[in-house]
Protein backbone atom coordinates (compact mmCIF):
# COMPACT_ATOMS: atom_id res chain seq x y z
CA UNK A 1 0.00 0.00 0.00
CA UNK A 2 1.38 3.61 -0.86
CA UNK A 3 0.40 7.08 0.72
CA UNK A 4 -0.13 9.90 -1.84
CA UNK A 5 0.08 13.54 -0.80
CA UNK A 6 -0.45 16.13 -2.94
CA UNK A 7 0.39 19.84 -1.97
CA UNK A 8 -1.82 21.45 -4.37
CA UNK A 9 -3.69 25.31 -5.80
CA UNK A 10 -6.72 25.66 -3.53
CA UNK A 11 -8.34 26.61 -6.88
CA UNK A 12 -7.77 22.59 -8.03
CA UNK A 13 -9.07 20.75 -5.16
CA UNK A 14 -12.88 20.62 -6.79
CA UNK A 15 -10.84 19.37 -10.12
CA UNK A 16 -8.68 16.74 -8.73
CA UNK A 17 -11.08 15.53 -6.08
CA UNK A 18 -13.62 14.63 -8.96
CA UNK A 19 -10.76 13.37 -11.40
CA UNK A 20 -9.66 11.01 -8.30
CA UNK A 21 -13.71 9.82 -8.10
CA UNK A 22 -13.49 8.88 -11.43
CA UNK A 23 -10.65 6.32 -11.42
CA UNK A 24 -12.15 4.90 -8.39
CA UNK A 25 -10.49 6.12 -5.29
CA UNK A 26 -12.63 6.26 -2.43
CA UNK A 27 -11.02 7.62 0.60
CA UNK A 28 -9.39 11.13 1.00
CA UNK A 29 -8.70 13.28 3.50
CA UNK A 30 -8.29 17.06 2.62
CA UNK A 31 -6.32 19.68 4.78
CA UNK A 32 -5.74 23.17 4.65
CA UNK A 33 -2.05 24.17 4.61
CA UNK A 34 0.02 27.22 4.04
CA UNK A 35 3.78 26.41 2.62
CA UNK A 36 6.31 27.48 -0.14
CA UNK A 37 8.64 25.64 -2.17
CA UNK A 38 10.58 28.05 -4.86
CA UNK A 39 7.42 30.37 -5.14
CA UNK A 40 7.67 33.86 -3.77
CA UNK A 41 5.19 35.59 -1.19
CA UNK A 42 3.55 38.64 -1.19
CA UNK A 43 3.14 41.71 0.95
CA UNK A 44 0.83 43.25 3.25
CA UNK A 45 0.58 46.51 4.23
CA UNK A 46 -1.95 47.74 7.69
CA UNK A 47 -1.35 51.19 8.92
CA UNK A 48 2.08 51.79 7.03
CA UNK A 49 3.85 48.49 8.41
CA UNK A 50 4.67 45.96 5.77
CA UNK A 51 4.42 42.52 6.54
CA UNK A 52 5.82 40.00 4.34
CA UNK A 53 3.63 36.69 4.00
CA UNK A 54 5.67 33.70 2.73
CA UNK A 55 4.11 31.22 3.79
CA UNK A 56 1.00 30.85 0.69
CA UNK A 57 -2.06 29.19 1.70
CA UNK A 58 -2.17 25.50 -0.36
CA UNK A 59 -4.70 22.52 -0.41
CA UNK A 60 -3.40 18.97 0.75
CA UNK A 61 -4.56 15.70 -0.42
CA UNK A 62 -4.01 12.35 1.50
CA UNK A 63 -5.04 9.36 0.23
CA UNK A 64 -3.62 5.72 0.68
CA UNK A 65 -3.72 3.58 -2.10
CA UNK A 66 -3.44 -0.45 -3.39
CA UNK A 67 0.00 -0.37 -5.07
CA UNK A 68 -2.19 -1.16 -8.65
CA UNK A 69 -3.28 2.02 -8.11
CA UNK A 70 -0.57 4.11 -7.74
CA UNK A 71 0.55 5.68 -11.44
CA UNK A 72 -3.38 5.97 -12.55
CA UNK A 73 -3.74 8.18 -9.53
CA UNK A 74 -0.53 10.15 -10.04
CA UNK A 75 -1.28 11.09 -13.97
CA UNK A 76 -4.58 11.97 -12.66
CA UNK A 77 -3.93 14.48 -10.00
CA UNK A 78 -0.90 15.54 -12.65
CA UNK A 79 -3.41 16.13 -14.90
CA UNK A 80 -6.01 17.93 -12.97
CA UNK A 81 -3.86 19.90 -10.95
CA UNK A 82 -1.45 21.06 -13.40
CA UNK A 83 -1.58 24.69 -14.80
CA UNK A 84 2.33 25.18 -15.61
CA UNK A 85 3.30 27.95 -13.10
CA UNK A 86 5.12 28.10 -10.16
CA UNK A 87 3.28 26.98 -7.09
CA UNK A 88 1.17 24.12 -8.40
CA UNK A 89 2.63 21.94 -5.80
CA UNK A 90 4.03 18.47 -5.02
CA UNK A 91 3.03 15.25 -4.83
CA UNK A 92 4.89 12.45 -2.75
CA UNK A 93 4.79 8.88 -2.76
CA UNK A 94 5.42 6.62 0.63
CA UNK A 95 5.14 3.51 1.67
CA UNK A 96 2.30 2.15 4.23
CA UNK A 97 2.79 -0.44 6.82
CA UNK A 98 -0.71 -1.14 7.68
CA UNK A 99 -4.41 -0.03 6.80
CA UNK A 100 -7.55 -0.92 9.59
CA UNK A 101 -11.06 0.05 9.13
CA UNK A 102 -12.27 1.27 12.62
CA UNK A 103 -16.03 -0.31 12.48
CA UNK A 104 -15.12 -3.97 11.91
CA UNK A 105 -10.98 -4.49 12.35
CA UNK A 106 -10.80 -5.15 8.62
CA UNK A 107 -6.93 -4.79 7.07
CA UNK A 108 -4.60 -4.89 4.50
CA UNK A 109 -5.89 -3.37 1.28
CA UNK A 110 -9.66 -4.61 1.68
CA UNK A 111 -9.52 -2.12 4.22
CA UNK A 112 -8.87 0.93 1.71
CA UNK B 1 -108.94 96.80 18.22
CA UNK B 2 -109.52 97.11 22.14
CA UNK B 3 -107.49 98.62 24.55
CA UNK B 4 -107.37 95.18 26.57
CA UNK B 5 -106.25 93.50 22.64
CA UNK B 6 -103.58 96.07 22.39
CA UNK B 7 -102.21 95.72 25.67
CA UNK B 8 -102.18 91.59 25.32
CA UNK B 9 -100.31 92.54 22.00
CA UNK B 10 -97.81 94.83 23.07
CA UNK B 11 -96.99 92.70 26.21
CA UNK B 12 -96.67 89.71 24.21
CA UNK B 13 -94.58 91.71 21.34
CA UNK B 14 -92.53 92.61 24.26
CA UNK B 15 -92.23 89.04 25.63
CA UNK B 16 -91.24 87.75 22.09
CA UNK B 17 -88.52 90.13 21.70
CA UNK B 18 -87.42 89.73 25.52
CA UNK B 19 -87.26 85.96 24.69
CA UNK B 20 -85.73 86.56 21.20
CA UNK B 21 -82.96 88.81 22.96
CA UNK B 22 -82.01 86.34 25.95
CA UNK B 23 -81.63 83.31 23.17
CA UNK B 24 -79.50 85.75 20.82
CA UNK B 25 -77.52 86.83 24.38
CA UNK B 26 -77.66 83.39 25.38
CA UNK B 27 -75.96 82.00 22.50
CA UNK B 28 -73.31 84.91 22.29
CA UNK B 29 -72.70 84.70 26.46
CA UNK B 30 -70.22 81.79 26.43
CA UNK B 31 -67.85 83.29 23.31
CA UNK B 32 -67.48 86.28 24.84
CA UNK B 33 -64.72 86.52 27.55
CA UNK B 34 -66.03 87.85 30.52
CA UNK B 35 -62.78 89.87 31.25
CA UNK B 36 -58.88 89.93 29.88
CA UNK B 37 -57.70 87.38 32.23
CA UNK B 38 -59.39 84.48 30.75
CA UNK B 39 -57.45 85.09 27.37
CA UNK B 40 -53.90 85.13 28.96
CA UNK B 41 -54.85 81.89 31.00
CA UNK B 42 -55.28 80.30 27.50
CA UNK B 43 -52.48 82.08 25.77
CA UNK B 44 -50.57 81.01 28.93
CA UNK B 45 -51.65 77.68 28.32
CA UNK B 46 -50.60 77.89 24.55
CA UNK B 47 -47.38 78.90 25.20
CA UNK B 48 -46.65 75.49 27.71
CA UNK B 49 -47.81 73.94 25.52
CA UNK B 50 -45.38 74.78 22.27
CA UNK B 51 -42.58 74.98 25.18
CA UNK B 52 -43.55 71.45 25.84
CA UNK B 53 -43.73 70.41 22.51
CA UNK B 54 -39.77 71.90 21.82
CA UNK B 55 -38.27 70.19 24.64
CA UNK B 56 -40.56 66.15 24.00
CA UNK B 57 -38.33 67.31 20.46
CA UNK B 58 -35.26 67.59 22.08
CA UNK B 59 -35.11 65.45 24.90
CA UNK B 60 -36.39 62.57 22.15
CA UNK B 61 -33.22 63.97 20.02
CA UNK B 62 -30.88 63.70 22.90
CA UNK B 63 -32.22 60.31 24.53
CA UNK B 64 -31.24 59.08 20.84
CA UNK B 65 -27.79 60.84 20.56
CA UNK B 66 -27.08 58.83 24.28
CA UNK B 67 -27.89 55.76 22.84
CA UNK B 68 -25.59 56.20 19.96
CA UNK B 69 -22.71 57.43 21.39
CA UNK B 70 -23.04 54.69 23.47
CA UNK B 71 -23.07 51.96 20.65
CA UNK B 72 -20.01 54.04 19.72
CA UNK B 73 -18.26 52.61 22.65
CA UNK B 74 -20.20 48.79 22.64
CA UNK B 75 -20.07 47.56 19.44
CA UNK B 76 -18.24 50.16 17.62
CA UNK B 77 -14.92 50.79 19.23
CA UNK B 78 -14.73 47.29 20.64
CA UNK B 79 -15.25 46.10 17.08
CA UNK B 80 -12.80 48.54 15.78
CA UNK B 81 -10.14 47.65 18.78
CA UNK B 82 -11.25 43.74 18.36
CA UNK B 83 -10.09 43.59 14.51
CA UNK B 84 -6.81 45.39 15.11
CA UNK B 85 -5.12 42.92 17.07
CA UNK B 86 -4.35 38.96 17.35
CA UNK B 87 -6.75 36.36 17.68
CA UNK B 88 -5.63 35.33 21.06
CA UNK B 89 -6.54 38.92 22.44
CA UNK B 90 -9.95 39.50 20.67
CA UNK B 91 -12.08 39.48 23.89
CA UNK B 92 -9.78 40.67 26.27
CA UNK B 93 -9.38 44.01 24.11
CA UNK B 94 -13.26 44.01 24.10
CA UNK B 95 -13.62 43.76 27.40
CA UNK B 96 -11.30 46.87 27.90
CA UNK B 97 -14.41 48.98 26.29
CA UNK B 98 -17.23 46.83 27.80
CA UNK B 99 -15.47 47.37 31.56
CA UNK B 100 -16.17 51.25 30.75
CA UNK B 101 -19.40 50.90 30.17
CA UNK B 102 -20.26 49.52 33.58
CA UNK B 103 -17.26 50.85 36.08
CA UNK B 104 -17.47 54.60 34.49
CA UNK B 105 -21.46 54.52 34.71
CA UNK B 106 -21.27 53.68 38.53
CA UNK B 107 -18.53 56.51 39.07
CA UNK B 108 -20.19 58.62 37.32
CA UNK B 109 -23.97 58.23 39.44
CA UNK B 110 -22.12 58.43 42.30
CA UNK B 111 -19.68 61.26 42.24
CA UNK B 112 -18.23 62.14 38.46
CA UNK B 113 -21.05 63.93 37.28
CA UNK B 114 -20.75 66.33 40.08
CA UNK B 115 -17.05 66.78 39.79
CA UNK B 116 -17.20 67.50 35.73
CA UNK B 117 -20.63 69.63 35.85
CA UNK B 118 -21.66 71.02 39.07
CA UNK B 119 -20.46 74.87 40.53
CA UNK B 120 -16.76 74.22 42.00
CA UNK B 121 -14.05 76.72 40.99
CA UNK B 122 -12.23 77.26 37.79
CA UNK B 123 -10.89 73.32 38.15
CA UNK B 124 -12.92 71.13 39.30
CA UNK B 125 -16.90 71.00 40.01
CA UNK B 126 -17.97 70.62 43.64
CA UNK B 127 -20.14 67.67 45.61
CA UNK B 128 -24.04 69.10 44.97
CA UNK B 129 -24.63 66.80 43.05
CA UNK B 130 -23.36 63.51 44.69
CA UNK B 131 -25.36 60.36 44.37
CA UNK B 132 -27.07 62.57 41.52
CA UNK B 133 -28.70 64.74 44.33
CA UNK B 134 -31.10 67.20 42.58
CA UNK B 135 -30.24 66.13 39.10
CA UNK B 136 -34.14 65.16 38.18
CA UNK B 137 -36.57 65.98 35.21
CA UNK B 138 -36.31 69.87 35.42
CA UNK B 139 -33.81 71.52 33.45
CA UNK B 140 -30.78 73.19 34.27
CA UNK B 141 -31.10 76.23 32.26
CA UNK B 142 -27.03 77.04 32.14
CA UNK B 143 -26.39 73.35 30.38
CA UNK B 144 -29.75 72.99 28.47
CA UNK B 145 -33.14 74.74 29.00
CA UNK B 146 -35.19 72.45 27.23
CA UNK B 147 -34.01 68.60 28.55
CA UNK B 148 -34.58 67.37 31.80
CA UNK B 149 -31.15 67.51 33.38
CA UNK B 150 -31.31 63.75 33.84
CA UNK B 151 -30.82 63.41 30.31
CA UNK B 152 -28.21 66.00 30.20
CA UNK B 153 -26.19 63.94 32.40
CA UNK B 154 -26.66 60.59 31.28
CA UNK B 155 -25.68 62.12 27.69
CA UNK B 156 -22.29 63.46 29.06
CA UNK B 157 -21.71 60.17 30.94
CA UNK B 158 -21.71 58.42 27.62
CA UNK B 159 -18.80 60.88 26.79
CA UNK B 160 -16.83 59.89 30.09
CA UNK B 161 -17.03 56.55 29.40
CA UNK B 162 -15.78 56.19 25.58
CA UNK B 163 -12.92 58.66 26.70
CA UNK B 164 -10.81 56.18 28.89
CA UNK B 165 -11.85 53.30 26.49
CA UNK B 166 -10.06 55.30 23.87
CA UNK B 167 -6.61 54.73 25.85
CA UNK B 168 -6.71 51.33 25.64
CA UNK B 169 -5.71 51.30 21.92
CA UNK B 170 -2.08 52.40 23.41
CA UNK B 171 -1.34 49.17 25.78
CA UNK B 172 -3.43 46.87 23.57
CA UNK B 173 -2.19 43.47 24.34
CA UNK B 174 -0.40 43.55 27.59
CA UNK B 175 -2.06 45.49 30.66
CA UNK B 176 -3.17 43.61 33.39
CA UNK B 177 -7.21 43.39 33.44
CA UNK B 178 -6.97 44.37 37.09
CA UNK B 179 -4.34 47.12 36.93
CA UNK B 180 -6.44 48.60 33.34
CA UNK B 181 -9.24 48.85 36.22
CA UNK B 182 -7.30 50.41 38.38
CA UNK B 183 -6.11 52.77 36.19
CA UNK B 184 -9.14 53.57 34.42
CA UNK B 185 -10.88 54.28 37.72
CA UNK B 186 -8.14 57.12 38.63
CA UNK B 187 -7.72 58.05 35.59
CA UNK B 188 -11.88 59.38 34.67
CA UNK B 189 -11.77 61.18 38.19
CA UNK B 190 -8.38 63.09 37.94
CA UNK B 191 -7.85 63.92 34.35
CA UNK B 192 -11.23 63.56 32.56
CA UNK B 193 -13.58 64.90 35.12
CA UNK B 194 -11.74 68.35 35.59
CA UNK B 195 -11.30 68.67 31.57
CA UNK B 196 -14.65 68.45 30.76
CA UNK B 197 -15.31 70.52 34.08
CA UNK B 198 -12.78 73.10 32.64
CA UNK B 199 -14.43 73.13 28.86
CA UNK B 200 -18.11 72.61 29.45
CA UNK B 201 -18.72 72.96 33.42
CA UNK B 202 -19.90 76.12 34.91
CA UNK B 203 -17.04 78.34 35.68
CA UNK B 204 -15.19 76.17 33.85
CA UNK B 205 -11.35 77.63 33.06
CA UNK B 206 -11.86 77.01 29.25
CA UNK B 207 -15.87 77.42 28.52
CA UNK B 208 -16.66 78.91 25.63
CA UNK B 209 -20.12 79.60 26.80
CA UNK B 210 -19.99 80.39 30.31
CA UNK B 211 -17.52 82.96 30.10
CA UNK B 212 -14.29 81.15 30.84
CA UNK B 213 -10.88 83.44 31.13
CA UNK B 214 -9.59 81.28 27.80
CA UNK B 215 -12.86 80.30 26.38
CA UNK B 216 -11.50 77.54 24.07
CA UNK B 217 -14.12 76.26 21.13
CA UNK B 218 -14.56 72.73 21.79
CA UNK B 219 -18.15 71.76 20.69
CA UNK B 220 -18.48 67.87 21.56
CA UNK B 221 -15.27 66.78 22.91
CA UNK B 222 -11.84 67.72 21.15
CA UNK B 223 -9.98 68.64 23.94
CA UNK B 224 -11.76 66.91 26.47
CA UNK B 225 -12.26 63.43 24.73
CA UNK B 226 -9.21 62.93 21.94
CA UNK B 227 -6.64 65.34 23.18
CA UNK B 228 -6.51 64.33 26.64
CA UNK B 229 -6.91 59.95 25.54
CA UNK B 230 -4.99 60.50 23.16
CA UNK B 231 -1.67 62.33 24.91
CA UNK B 232 -2.59 59.48 27.82
CA UNK B 233 -2.23 56.69 25.32
CA UNK B 234 1.12 57.79 24.38
CA UNK B 235 2.47 57.73 27.84
CA UNK B 236 1.26 54.49 28.36
CA UNK B 237 2.60 53.25 25.21
CA UNK B 238 5.72 54.44 26.39
CA UNK B 239 5.89 53.77 30.18
CA UNK B 240 4.74 50.38 29.49
CA UNK B 241 7.08 49.76 26.81
CA UNK B 242 6.95 47.63 23.43
CA UNK B 243 5.14 44.56 23.18
CA UNK B 244 6.99 40.91 23.28
CA UNK B 245 8.28 40.93 19.58
CA UNK B 246 7.73 44.59 18.08
CA UNK B 247 8.63 45.33 15.79
CA UNK B 248 10.29 42.46 14.35
CA UNK B 249 7.58 39.71 14.71
CA UNK B 250 4.74 39.79 12.28
CA UNK B 251 1.38 41.25 13.77
CA UNK B 252 -0.97 42.32 11.81
CA UNK B 253 -4.77 42.70 12.15
CA UNK B 254 -6.29 39.75 12.64
CA UNK B 255 -10.00 40.48 11.26
CA UNK B 256 -10.25 44.07 9.18
CA UNK B 257 -13.65 42.66 9.08
CA UNK B 258 -14.51 43.27 12.63
CA UNK B 259 -12.47 47.10 12.47
CA UNK B 260 -14.63 47.58 9.38
CA UNK B 261 -18.18 46.80 11.22
CA UNK B 262 -16.71 49.07 14.38
CA UNK B 263 -15.55 52.01 12.45
CA UNK B 264 -18.68 51.97 10.29
CA UNK B 265 -20.53 52.18 13.26
CA UNK B 266 -18.10 54.98 15.41
CA UNK B 267 -19.45 57.08 12.11
CA UNK B 268 -22.59 56.78 12.75
CA UNK B 269 -22.51 56.79 16.35
CA UNK B 270 -20.44 60.03 16.13
CA UNK B 271 -23.97 61.86 14.82
CA UNK B 272 -24.92 61.23 18.46
CA UNK B 273 -21.55 62.53 19.62
CA UNK B 274 -21.64 65.75 17.52
CA UNK B 275 -24.78 66.58 16.51
CA UNK B 276 -26.20 65.77 20.05
CA UNK B 277 -23.47 68.58 21.40
CA UNK B 278 -26.10 70.71 20.46
CA UNK B 279 -28.10 69.70 23.12
CA UNK B 280 -31.40 70.36 20.95
CA UNK B 281 -32.49 69.15 17.92
CA UNK B 282 -32.49 72.44 16.31
CA UNK B 283 -30.52 73.96 13.16
CA UNK B 284 -27.43 73.54 14.81
CA UNK B 285 -27.76 70.17 15.41
CA UNK B 286 -28.15 70.18 11.55
CA UNK B 287 -25.39 72.18 11.06
CA UNK B 288 -23.15 69.53 13.65
CA UNK B 289 -24.49 66.72 11.64
CA UNK B 290 -23.79 67.43 8.32
CA UNK B 291 -20.24 68.85 9.45
CA UNK B 292 -19.47 65.82 11.09
CA UNK B 293 -20.26 63.42 8.06
CA UNK B 294 -18.41 65.28 5.31
CA UNK B 295 -15.27 65.06 7.84
CA UNK B 296 -15.07 62.07 7.72
CA UNK B 297 -15.78 61.39 4.08
CA UNK B 298 -13.01 63.83 3.21
CA UNK B 299 -10.29 62.13 5.66
CA UNK B 300 -11.75 58.83 4.56
CA UNK B 301 -10.62 60.27 0.81
CA UNK B 302 -7.47 62.10 2.41
CA UNK B 303 -5.90 58.70 4.03
CA UNK B 304 -6.90 56.14 1.66
CA UNK B 305 -5.59 58.50 -1.32
CA UNK B 306 -2.45 59.02 0.76
CA UNK B 307 -1.15 55.65 0.74
CA UNK B 308 -2.53 54.77 -3.20
CA UNK B 309 0.05 57.87 -3.97
CA UNK B 310 2.49 55.67 -0.93
CA UNK B 311 2.01 52.16 -1.13
CA UNK B 312 0.44 51.96 -5.17
CA UNK B 313 -2.86 50.32 -3.41
CA UNK B 314 -5.62 52.10 -1.19
CA UNK B 315 -6.21 49.91 1.71
CA UNK B 316 -9.49 49.14 3.60
CA UNK B 317 -8.45 50.01 6.76
CA UNK B 318 -6.68 53.11 6.10
CA UNK B 319 -9.81 54.19 4.36
CA UNK B 320 -11.58 53.99 7.40
CA UNK B 321 -9.10 54.98 9.72
CA UNK B 322 -9.22 57.72 7.74
CA UNK B 323 -12.84 58.15 8.34
CA UNK B 324 -12.31 57.79 12.11
CA UNK B 325 -8.94 60.85 12.19
CA UNK B 326 -11.77 62.92 10.37
CA UNK B 327 -14.44 62.37 12.91
CA UNK B 328 -11.69 63.07 15.65
CA UNK B 329 -10.85 66.48 14.15
CA UNK B 330 -14.43 67.79 13.74
CA UNK B 331 -15.57 67.16 16.70
CA UNK B 332 -14.07 70.30 18.01
CA UNK B 333 -15.32 72.13 15.23
CA UNK B 334 -18.87 70.21 14.37
CA UNK B 335 -21.04 73.06 15.46
CA UNK B 336 -19.15 75.87 14.55
CA UNK B 337 -17.79 75.51 11.16
CA UNK B 338 -19.50 75.38 7.57
CA UNK B 339 -19.90 72.10 5.24
CA UNK B 340 -16.84 72.96 3.25
CA UNK B 341 -14.50 74.16 6.03
CA UNK B 342 -15.85 70.57 7.29
CA UNK B 343 -14.39 68.91 4.04
CA UNK B 344 -11.09 70.86 4.49
CA UNK B 345 -10.36 69.72 7.93
CA UNK B 346 -11.34 66.27 7.20
CA UNK B 347 -9.36 65.86 4.29
CA UNK B 348 -6.38 67.41 6.29
CA UNK B 349 -6.51 65.54 9.13
CA UNK B 350 -6.65 62.09 7.01
CA UNK B 351 -3.44 62.88 5.46
CA UNK B 352 -1.65 64.18 8.82
CA UNK B 353 -3.13 61.34 10.66
CA UNK B 354 -1.50 58.86 7.98
CA UNK B 355 1.56 60.77 8.20
CA UNK B 356 1.33 60.38 12.25
CA UNK B 357 1.06 56.68 11.96
CA UNK B 358 2.86 55.43 9.17
CA UNK B 359 5.79 57.05 9.39
CA UNK B 360 6.23 59.16 12.77
CA UNK B 361 4.98 56.29 14.83
CA UNK B 362 8.07 53.94 13.02
CA UNK B 363 10.57 56.98 12.97
CA UNK B 364 10.30 57.41 16.97
CA UNK B 365 9.50 53.55 17.62
CA UNK B 366 7.39 53.57 20.20
CA UNK B 367 4.04 50.91 20.25
CA UNK B 368 1.02 52.79 20.48
CA UNK B 369 -0.66 49.36 19.09
CA UNK B 370 -3.82 50.16 17.70
CA UNK B 371 -2.73 54.44 16.63
CA UNK B 372 -4.59 56.13 19.97
CA UNK B 373 -1.94 58.58 19.76
CA UNK B 374 -1.73 59.14 15.95
CA UNK B 375 -5.74 59.55 15.15
CA UNK B 376 -6.81 60.69 18.36
CA UNK B 377 -3.97 62.43 20.05
CA UNK B 378 -2.59 64.22 17.09
CA UNK B 379 -6.47 64.46 15.35
CA UNK B 380 -7.67 65.53 18.24
CA UNK B 381 -4.63 68.35 18.69
CA UNK B 382 -5.05 69.64 15.13
CA UNK B 383 -8.80 69.83 15.04
CA UNK B 384 -9.09 72.00 18.16
CA UNK B 385 -6.47 74.36 16.34
CA UNK B 386 -8.22 74.19 12.95
CA UNK B 387 -11.43 75.48 15.08
CA UNK B 388 -10.03 78.25 15.72
CA UNK B 389 -9.26 78.75 11.85
CA UNK B 390 -12.49 77.80 10.35
CA UNK B 391 -15.14 78.78 13.49
CA UNK B 392 -17.40 81.57 12.08
CA UNK B 393 -20.53 83.07 13.80
CA UNK B 394 -23.37 82.76 10.95
CA UNK B 395 -22.94 79.04 12.06
CA UNK B 396 -22.89 79.55 15.60
CA UNK B 397 -22.80 83.03 17.20
CA UNK B 398 -20.92 82.15 20.75
CA UNK B 399 -19.08 85.29 21.16
CA UNK B 400 -21.44 88.32 22.30
CA UNK B 401 -19.93 91.29 23.33
CA UNK B 402 -21.58 93.20 26.72
CA UNK B 403 -24.49 94.83 24.44
CA UNK B 404 -25.51 91.13 22.78
CA UNK B 405 -24.19 91.86 19.49
CA UNK B 406 -22.67 88.97 18.17
CA UNK B 407 -18.57 88.64 17.83
CA UNK B 408 -16.49 86.93 15.21
CA UNK B 409 -15.44 83.30 15.86
CA UNK B 410 -12.21 82.27 14.61
CA UNK B 411 -9.69 83.48 12.15
CA UNK B 412 -11.19 83.42 8.65
CA UNK B 413 -13.88 85.39 9.88
CA UNK B 414 -11.27 87.94 11.25
CA UNK B 415 -10.73 86.80 15.24
CA UNK B 416 -6.89 85.85 15.13
CA UNK B 417 -6.89 85.59 19.27
CA UNK B 418 -9.42 82.66 19.21
CA UNK B 419 -6.44 80.41 17.72
CA UNK B 420 -4.38 81.71 20.95
CA UNK B 421 -7.45 80.52 23.22
CA UNK B 422 -7.71 77.40 21.09
CA UNK B 423 -3.41 76.66 21.94
CA UNK B 424 -4.26 77.08 25.53
CA UNK B 425 -6.75 75.17 25.53
CA UNK B 426 -4.79 72.66 23.73
CA UNK B 427 -1.75 72.86 26.19
CA UNK B 428 -3.93 72.43 29.33
CA UNK B 429 -5.51 69.21 28.02
CA UNK B 430 -1.56 68.16 27.25
CA UNK B 431 -0.29 68.52 30.28
CA UNK B 432 -3.18 67.75 32.42
CA UNK B 433 -2.95 64.37 30.41
CA UNK B 434 0.57 63.86 30.65
CA UNK B 435 1.34 64.74 34.31
CA UNK B 436 -1.84 62.61 35.93
CA UNK B 437 -1.50 59.66 33.46
CA UNK B 438 2.35 59.21 34.24
CA UNK B 439 1.04 60.03 38.70
CA UNK B 440 -1.42 57.26 37.85
CA UNK B 441 0.84 54.95 35.93
CA UNK B 442 2.95 54.94 38.70
CA UNK B 443 0.88 54.28 41.57
CA UNK B 444 -0.69 51.01 39.74
CA UNK B 445 2.76 50.04 38.80
CA UNK B 446 3.83 50.17 42.48
CA UNK B 447 0.47 48.44 43.98
CA UNK B 448 -0.44 46.01 41.59
CA UNK B 449 1.66 45.72 38.69
CA UNK B 450 0.64 47.50 35.03
CA UNK B 451 2.19 44.50 32.48
CA UNK B 452 1.00 41.02 32.38
CA UNK B 453 4.25 38.63 32.11
CA UNK B 454 6.15 37.78 29.34
CA UNK B 455 4.62 34.21 29.07
CA UNK B 456 0.95 35.22 29.79
CA UNK B 457 1.65 37.79 26.55
CA UNK B 458 2.53 34.98 24.65
CA UNK B 459 -1.01 32.90 25.61
CA UNK B 460 -2.22 35.94 24.99
CA UNK B 461 -5.10 38.25 27.32
CA UNK B 462 -8.16 35.75 26.67
CA UNK B 463 -6.74 32.73 28.03
CA UNK B 464 -4.68 34.42 30.31
CA UNK B 465 -6.91 37.41 31.83
CA UNK B 466 -10.68 35.82 31.03
CA UNK B 467 -10.14 31.70 30.55
CA UNK B 468 -11.64 32.58 27.48
CA UNK B 469 -10.80 31.74 23.69
CA UNK B 470 -12.79 34.35 21.45
CA UNK B 471 -13.10 31.59 18.22
CA UNK B 472 -14.09 28.38 19.83
CA UNK B 473 -14.42 26.96 16.11
CA UNK B 474 -12.47 23.29 16.95
CA UNK B 475 -15.54 22.63 19.31
CA UNK B 476 -16.91 19.13 18.49
CA UNK B 477 -20.16 19.07 16.61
Amino acid sequence: MTKLEAVIQNSKLDAVKTALHEIGVEGMTVIEVRGHGRQKGHTEVYRGREYSVDLIPKTKIEMVLADAMVEKAVQVVLGAARTGKIGDGKIFLSRVDEAIRIRNDERGEGAL
Amino acid sequence: MSIGRKLIATFATALLVLVLTQVVCAQTATTVPASATDTNTRLAKLEQQAADAKSSADNAWMLTSAALVLMMTGPGLALFYGGLVRKKNVIGTMMQSFAMMAVVTVLWGLFSYSLSFGSGNSFIGGLQNLFLRGVGAAPDADYAATIPEQTFMVYQLMFAIITPALIAGAFAERMKFSAMLAFMVLWSVIVYDPMAHMVWGKGGLLNASLGGRFPTLDFAGGTVVHVTSGVSALVCALYLGRRVGYPKESMPPHSVVLSFIGACMLWVGWFGFNAGSALAAGSLATSAFVATHFAAAAAALGWAGAEWIRNGKPSVLGGISGAVAGLVAITPAAGFVKPMAALVIGLIAGVFCYGMVAKVKARFGYDDSLDAFGVHGAGGTLGALLTGVFAVSAVNPIFKDAQGNTLASGLIEGNAHQLLNQCVGVVVAWVLAIVGTLAILKIVDVTIGLRITEEEEVQGLDLSQHGEEGYYWEASA
